[in-house]
């Protein structure tokens, strides 16, 4: 008798444990699948929207990936862009893991540029490196407080925070506008009032054999770093704890506000490190151009990844891949610059509508449904 | 009296007729705004709405020449971006503040991309009525030369009021917005109530787009919407979901945006960025000043997202 009973305690035990297995494994392609299914959903709807239109959307993706990823070029092209959208969606995505709506990264990407075309002139005495690391750190800082200061007014005085970080944004880009084209504004400049062009070994560089930016491995780096923070550490699951029930956290003495200020203020200064890139290595100089749009398209990449900074990496280069390949839909296909926003929206659309099909596919929870039989 | 002779005094008339001016497309945004949270909705793509409004009124005021026909069309997308974001938000799980931000994308995105051909061509103006036919000053005629939306705008604001809370669709529609429950358990049908709402709140907005691209600044380009529609958003909380107090808070930050263009118009130019800038600061203190950590606030709707 008491044999037997072990025997089938254990083998309970045995399908006790392929359940917990089957059960990860059907959550776990859920969540990699329907992001998936409804990136394609996007795409589709944007093709009839260009059917309809009378364009052929085989053609589209046709110049989408010629654009994006056919040569070696157009891939240099598709990495440059990625590198802002990586920090762009760090910056949507660390905040959004204590339940905020951070959407103002624009705001960031232009302070962090703008720091460092408006300081560059006065380190220009100092070797390279050091520059640049100081450079960097006051980007980081000057971008961080800004975002940081979105969540400390969340906390303290319960502002919406994605209202307040949308009016951040543009009361950066006026102040931005404000110091280009007053204090800071080199004479030389004419059409395009900007700062004075920084000094050559101020500028960031190429990887060695490529004709992509160093950007984009601080980028890589960065969604790295977050995801071994969120995942890996007390700091980040006391971060999901307080983003699933603040008040849960607050009774078990998390330090909410100080969560918030160190998740949103990191968010802000990876955006800030955006800005820095694209003064520092494309632009040379502080201008208009810093408000390019990355921080809305960062906003879609960090939904599309569902919040994941290994995610953000693919969604990224797909999206950057989108943007590399604008200017030749628009000659080839007659198309507005425009074209590229409204597939983002339609797949924005999609991604969020996705949210209310989780467990709705009964192939993804095997183990429920046999208990049912 | 020539134009120099008003010296200082030009300010305030400016910024008084720029705020009648400006204050429109807040107000009417915001008066949308205020139907959609009333019934337990939070609709955060109104600055899209706004922009495609702006785009789809112009452009029909200029294919048919008739500015009535515009601000018609462009009620009727906001009606239907609305109506989008009405269904879309009663599926489960989908959050109401992200969808917005996605529709004010895809708004924007949709106005650029069918409003190009627009840019160059000149629509006709919207009439407006002359108060100002009293003075012999120029800047003060300007600026008491008001536009007819205007006057309809605090029509439909004392009308919304006396819905509210005078009338049973009133009635309903604050039942919904602060208990889904207690609506349900009167047989009402909450979904259908806040699509319906946040349609019409569309419409308001469309409105208020069209008249940015019709009357002022008076044409379609890609940069005619700056936040207006966001701000608005924000307004409302600063209105207390009250539609008279929203033409109040209109009108004051229709004035904080005269603010610039104000002292632009008497010389003083340094700095044109910042007092640019002075309608976002002054967002920004009120939703500071206005919101509070612990208590939910005053006047809020029980079932809105953002005060819960």
């Amino acid at each position: 008798m008491k044999t037997a009973d072990q025997n089938i305690s254990h083998s309970k035990e045995k399908i006790f444990l392929t359940d917990v297995w089957l059960e990860t494994l059907g959550k776990r392609s859920e969540a990699v699948l329907l992001p998936i299914g409804a990136l394609f959903v996007g795409f589709l709807t944007f093709g009839l929207f260009l059917y309809f239109l009378g364009k052929s959307p085989l053609d589209f993706y046709a110049l989408v990936y010629k654009a994006g990823f056919g040569t070696s070029f157009s891939w240099q092209n598709t990495l440059s862009r990625t590198a802002p959208l990586l920090f762009a969606a760090l910056c949507v995505a660390l905040p959004a893991r204590l339940g905020l709506m951070v959407i103002g990264g624009e705001g960031a990407i232009v302070l962090g540029g703008v720091t460092f075309g408006v300081l560059a002139g006065s380190v220009s005495g100092l070797p390279g490196i050091i520059a640049i690391l100081l450079l960097a750190t006051a980007s980081m800082l000057v971008a961080g407080v800004w975002i940081g200061a979105v969540g400390l007014l969340r906390h303290y005085r319960g502002v919406n925070e994605t209202i307040a970080s949308l009016l951040m944004a543009y009361i950066a880009i006026a102040l931005m506008n404000h110091l280009v084209e007053g204090p800071f504004r080199d004479p030389d400049s004419l059409n395009k009032p900007s700062t004075a062009p920084i000094a050559a070994h101020l500028r960031i560089g190429d990887i060695p054999g490529w004709d992509v930016h160093w950007g984009l491995i601080a980028g890589l780096f960065c969604c790295l770093v977050s995801w071994v923070l969120l995942e890996r550490t007390t700091l980040g699951f006391a971060a999901r704890i307080a983003g699933g029930n603040i008040r849960a956290a607050q009774v078990q003495g998390l330090p909410v506000g100080r969560l918030i200020l160190c998740f949103t203020s990191l968010g802000g200064a990876f955006a800030g490190l955006a800005g820095m890139f694209e003064v520092a290595a494309i632009h040379g100089s502080a201008n208009a151009s810093l408000a390019s749009g990355y921080g809305y398209t960062g906003i879609l990449v960090a939904f599309l990844a569902r919040q994941n900074p290994i995610a953000i990496i693919p969604v990224a280069i797909l999206l950057a891949a989108f943007e590399a390949s604008s200017g030749l839909i628009q000659r080839r296909m007659g198309l507005p610059d425009a074209t590229v926003l409204v597939l983002q929206g339609l797949v924005f659309v999609s991604i969020l509508l996705s949210e209310s099909l989780y467990g709705r596919f009964r192939i993804f929870y095997p183990v429920s449904q046999e208990s049912e039989k | 009296m020539t134009e120099t002779d008003l010296g200082l005094w030009a300010i305030p008339i400016a910024i008084l007729g720029g705020a009648i001016r400006v204050s429109t497309p807040f107000m009417f945004v915001s008066l949308g705004e205020v139907l959609t949270e009333r019934s337990g909705r939070f609709n955060l793509g109104l600055e899209g709405t706004l922009i495609f409004g702006a785009m789809t009124g112009y452009a029909a005021a200029y294919e048919t020449g008739s500015p009535l026909i515009g601000i018609m069309a462009a009620a009727f997308t906001g009606g239907l971006f609305g109506l989008f974001h009405g269904i879309v938000c009663s599926l489960p799980r989908v959050n109401d503040i992200a969808i917005g931000i996605a529709l004010m994308l895809l708004g924007m995105g949709l106005a650029f991309f069918f409003g190009k051909p627009y840019i160059q061509p000149v629509a006709p103006d919207l009439p407006s009525i002359e108060f100002g036919w009293w003075s012999v000053i120029p800047q003060v005629k300007a600026a008491l030369r008001v536009n007819v939306l205007f006057i309809i705008g605090i029509f439909a604001a004392i009308g919304l009021w006396w819905m509210f809370f005078a009338t049973r669709i009133g009635l309903l529609i604050r039942v919904v917005g602060d208990s889904t429950n207690a609506a349900r358990a009167m047989g009402l049908r909450p979904a259908l109530i806040r699509a319906v709402a946040t349609a019409i709140g569309g419409a308001f907005a469309g409105i208020g787009g069209a008249y940015l691209s019709l009357f002022y600044p008076g044409s379609w380009n890609e940069g005619i919407s700056s936040g207006q529609g966001l701000m608005a958003v924000a307004l409302v909380i600063f209105a207390r979901w009250n539609p008279i107090a929203c033409v109040w808070a209109a009108i004051l930050f229709g004035g904080a945006g005269a603010l610039g263009p104000a002292l632009q118009s008497v010389g003083l130019s340094d700095g044109y960025y910042l007092f640019y800038a002075a309608p976002y600061v002054l967002t920004l203190c009120v939703l500071i000043f206005t919101s509070s950590p612990t208590r939910a606030m005053t006047g809020a709707p029980g079932e809105l997202s953002i005060t819960k």
